[in-house]
């Protein structure tokens, strides 16, 4: 939590619809993030709240936390060493809210953009559908695909620095650097960012699991600069155009 | 009539000798929910001589097509060593599993009451028949060097620096560093 969230709104001028949506994040991050002490899950964590008392919020990023830990054979967790972490869900499950709200008010061309996740909807202000790029994870001011989406959202989990270990719950000693990124399509970002997520956590395996799941494409790269990626995954990726 | 009394007793000690012995061997004649994980905090209930309690486990996706077309398979071997954490020590294996290109099964390790590694197993299958599944279900996938692309877009997608992941790492490193 604590990302930048950026917001764009093309056919609708209310600007009041703005502050409503980052008040919200506010307040997703007032509730969630474990680095504040006086967030539910803080309390949560030092066994303050019963668990009848969660908020209607908590208990639905637990049953999707749960559900996720399912689908991925328990690659996903967001327990560890007894404390719960739900950061890898929250921020899919959030932008996919604030997208509902937009919706809710008849906005139907926008995006919503935390963290590097993103929920596209309808079309640009030019017209067209939502051009969307992945960003090089060895240099950041690079594209190194752009992809053309209407309605589906995106999210990439990977390591900030090349290398670096990622925790996986099934075996905690084995390291996980092959991957450094992986990109995953979705047809929300619910479904984006939880895949994304334990996929990344499955190392080279993920993008395979990816592929199982008809519904999702996925983009992997390597520690060699080596892309693989789904069948469903070249349907939005636009022709290769080199960088002018 | 003396016939008739002695085929009663004979089915009603069956019967009573069938529910004593399912109810001895615990768990183990139902298949478990491999879709279930053991998520309580607190550990199950003991049972006395109970040779083949297992946890229903998270069965893992095998990364590459899978040979084996097992069928169920339930073993446990339990090892004498103290355990304070939720799983009993020993090795478990699973029941096969659909994993949709093939099936899969997993032995988990228990050390110290906890899951300490999780294994893929390979079965003895129809050779014939599981690589037209590999083929059918599971395309090679493409790879390709990644390229710098035009940077005319809307939005970017990237991994943060405030992923779960990693704040799940931090975390980790942070309750090491406390005291």
């Amino acid at each position: 939590m604590n990302m930048p969230v950026s917001i764009e709104i093309v056919d609708s001028k209310d600007e009041a619809v703005f502050d409503e949506i980052y008040q919200f994040f506010r307040e997703i991050e007032a509730r969630f993030s474990i680095f504040q002490p006086n967030s539910e899950i803080s309390k949560i964590n030092r066994h303050e709240i019963k668990p009848s008392k969660y908020s209607r919020e908590m208990k639905e990023i637990f049953d999707l936390a749960e559900k996720t830990k399912r689908e991925s054979f328990g690659y996903f967790d967001i327990e560890n060493d007894g404390r719960l972490n739900p950061s890898g869900i929250v921020k899919g499950w959030a932008i996919y809210q604030a997208a509902k709200k937009l919706k809710s008010k008849k906005i139907n061309d926008f995006y919503i953009e935390a963290g590097g996740d993103i929920q596209t909807s309808g079309l640009n202000v030019d017209g067209f559908k939502w051009q969307v790029g992945i960003r090089n994870p060895f240099d950041h001011s690079q594209i190194i695909k752009t992809l053309t989406l209407s309605g589906e959202g995106v999210a990439t989990s990977g390591n900030y620095e090349r290398g670096r270990h990622i925790y996986n719950p099934i075996s905690p000693a084995s390291p996980l650097t092959e991957i450094v990124s992986i990109t995953v399509i979705g047809p929300t970002i619910l479904e984006a960012d939880r895949f994304a997520t334990a996929a990344f956590a499955m190392g080279k395996s993920g993008i395979n699991f990816i592929e199982s799941r008809p519904n999702l494409g996925g983009y992997a790269i390597d520690q060699t600069k080596t892309a693989v990626f789904t069948t469903n995954f070249e349907r939005y990726a636009n022709q290769n155009v080199m960088a002018r | 009539m003396k016939k008739y009394l002695a085929s009663l007793f004979l089915i009603i000690t069956f019967v009573l000798f069938a529910v004593f012995q399912r109810k001895s061997t615990g768990s183990s004649n139902a298949a478990p929910d491999l879709a279930s994980t053991d998520t309580t905090p607190t550990s199950s209930s003991p049972t006395t001589s109970d040779t083949t309690n297992q946890q229903p486990l998270a069965s893992g996706s095998s990364p590459t097509p899978n040979n084996s077309t097992g069928n169920s398979n339930n073993s446990a071997v339990t090892t004498p060593q103290t355990n304070t954490g939720k799983y009993k020590n020993g090795s478990y294996t699973g029941s096969s599993a659909d994993a949709y290109y093939g099936n899969v099964q997993v032995k988990a390790i228990i050390k110290n009451g906890k899951i300490s590694d999780v294994q893929f197993l390979d079965h003895p299958s129809d050779r014939s028949r599981s690589m037209m599944i590999n083929n059918q279900a599971m395309p090679i996938l493409r790879s390709e060097a990644i390229q710098a692309q035009s940077a005319n877009v809307d939005a970017v997608s990237g991994a943060s620096m405030t992923s779960g992941a990693f704040i799940q790492s931090l975390q980790s490193a942070l309750d090491k560093a406390a005291n």
